[in-house]
């Protein structure tokens, strides 16, 4: 238990990061009905941007920088290339999807040469190691789950208690009828873009800051973790896609702790295919409905 | 006064409406009857904005409605009671009449205009913390005239309110209608149910695959032989 210890620490926090960028996926899913290929790629830009300004301006301005383009970011993909296939068959916008993910690891190509970037004490403070119950971790780890809780709370006020809530819980459920009521679907859309974005791009913070570099492809694995995670709990729901990534975050590094690091990854497959034959909707998922 | 004027809709290649032309006057109950598929529907869709028009003209008090977005309509004073009722089932009945009254911002008469849901429909102030999806039928079908009378409409459109409901529920939602009207509220009503809907009709047209080949007053079309050998059965 004492060795495990540092590994369940560990996947306390990876899970937190799961679960940031999972909400991104099941909030999209929950009102589009789709899978935003190109989310892991906006929490890999996220890492990058972190990266560049960290670097280069103070951090009190460099971590609203980070939080303000990766939203940017996530907002103009769904106008450019969702909006114009809202009618479209729902393969049309799928392929966009990935069309988006890779024309942004292109991009991202472009600008860093293919280099990954060293990440180097981005965000000082939350990058000190500190000492609990004898295991040696960044205080990022301790941090990670308390801020992720806090965040999904947040959230889920947001959703049960304000209008904007309200219009996504209704647009969620049947668009044409949400429009009736004037609620206008393409803001509403746009705002879970939006959070969307800017849970992804506080989660591409903290993850970073463990990992020595961000690589044009450093989105894929954390960002397919997640979409696991949100499949893994119930696609659409929010307590599904949170509960499914601190699962998924802890088996992972339980079986890192173990000692069989070189099947972590598939072992996190494997869970979900076996939750999906016993339970094909997720843990927390509802009966699949599809809209008139 | 809603007036349509040569209005054409194609669904996916199907002329829908060919060119119907209808009046709304202030404070009426004008009833749009016809069978399956005849293009009711398709009407009521098109005003709310919910469909486009291929060519004619809605006109709402004067001003062209066609074009419009969906939430102007409804701020302009139009409201729908959608077909299959169509409420929130994961939603309180309570947060589905306030999404009703989702673009409006005086807190202090909606909050009014809810007692007043309530004093037309009791089961609904009875039931407010329930979820609306473990509601029967009939109330589903109240909770979804309330919502749309959340938005204060002066025109209110009801789609099938009669559709899969006992005729005693039946004859409840209609003298709701009627009550609704007496409070100077507009309506706009399509129905299958042709006899009841003519029996509180000021103004009834009947629809067939998309053309208007029929109007008058209620009264004079549940008396009209043609009617009723088509829409209420030849002894009804």
């Amino acid at each position: 238990m004492q060795e495990l210890f540092p590994y369940l620490l560990n996947g306390v926090s990876v899970g937190g990061q799961y679960a940031l960028i999972a909400i991104g996926y099941t909030l999209v899913y929950g009102i589009l009905r789709l899978i935003n290929f190109a989310h892991g790629d906006v929490f890999m830009v996220a890492g990058l941007v972190m990266v560049y300004s960290t670097t280069s301006m103070p951090i009190y301005l460099a971590i609203p920088l980070v939080l303000v383009a990766t939203v940017a970011l996530g907002f103009t993909i769904e106008r450019v290339a969702y909006k114009p296939l809202r009618t479209a068959p729902r393969m049309s916008v799928m392929i966009s999807a990935i069309g988006v993910s890779y024309l942004i690891q292109n991009l991202a190509f472009y600008i860093t040469g293919g280099v990954p970037q060293p990440v180097s004490n981005p965000i000082p403070w939350i990058s000190d190691n500190v000492v609990l119950f004898g295991a040696s971790t960044k205080r990022v780890t301790l941090i990670t789950p308390f801020l992720t809780i806090f965040l999904v709370i947040a959230l889920v006020y947001l959703i049960n208690n304000t209008k904007i809530g309200m219009a996504m819980r209704a647009a969620a459920k049947d668009f044409e009828t949400a429009q009736l009521m004037g609620i206008k679907i393409n803001s509403v859309i746009s705002m879970t873009f939006v959070i969307g974005s800017f849970l992804a791009a506080v989660g591409s913070m903290l993850y970073f800051t463990n990992y020595p570099s961000v690589a044009i492809t450093s989105g894929g694995m954390p960002g397919l973790k997640a979409f696991v995670a949100a499949v893994f709990g119930g696609i659409g729901s929010i307590p599904g896609a949170v509960v499914g990534a601190f699962i998924i975050g802890l088996c992972e590094e339980i079986i890192k702790g173990l000692g069989y690091t070189t099947f972590s990854d598939a072992f996190t497959f494997a869970l979900l295919i076996v939750v999906l034959c016993v339970k094909p909707t997720g843990l927390f998922g509802e009966k699949v409905t599809d809209k008139v | 006064m809603l007036k349509i004027e040569n209005l054409h809709v194609a669904y996916g290649g199907i002329q829908a409406l060919r060119g119907i032309s209808l009046e709304v006057p202030d404070g009426k109950i004008v009833t749009l009857i016809g069978a399956n598929g005849a293009g009711k529907s398709t009407t009521l869709r098109t005003i709310s904005g919910l469909v486009k028009a291929a060519s004619g003209s809605i006109s709402w008090n004067g001003e062209e409605l066609l074009g419009k977005p969906i939430d102007k309509i409804v701020t302009s004073g139009i409201a729908m009671s959608p077909e299959g009722r169509r409420v929130f089932p994961d939603m309180t009945v309570l947060e589905n009449l306030k999404i009703g009254a989702y673009l409006r911002k005086d807190k202090a008469e909606i909050e009014k205009d809810i007692q007043w849901v309530y004093s037309l429909f009791p089961r609904l102030e009875e039931r407010h913390w329930q979820l609306a999806g473990t509601l029967s039928g009939g109330e589903q079908q109240m909770l979804a005239v309330g919502r749309a009378l959340m938005s204060r409409p002066k025109l209110m459109m009801l789609d099938e309110p009669s559709l899969g409901l006992a005729p005693l529920v039946v004859q409840d939602i209609f003298s709701i209608i009627r009550e609704i009207n007496r409070q100077g509220v507009t309506v706009l009503l399509v129905e299958q149910n042709a006899n009841m809907a003519l029996k509180i009709a000021d103004q009834a047209y009947v629809l067939e695959t998309g053309n208007i080949t029929m109007s008058g007053t209620g009264a004079e079309l549940l008396v009209n032989e043609k009617v009723r050998e088509a829409y209420l059965g030849k002894n009804g």
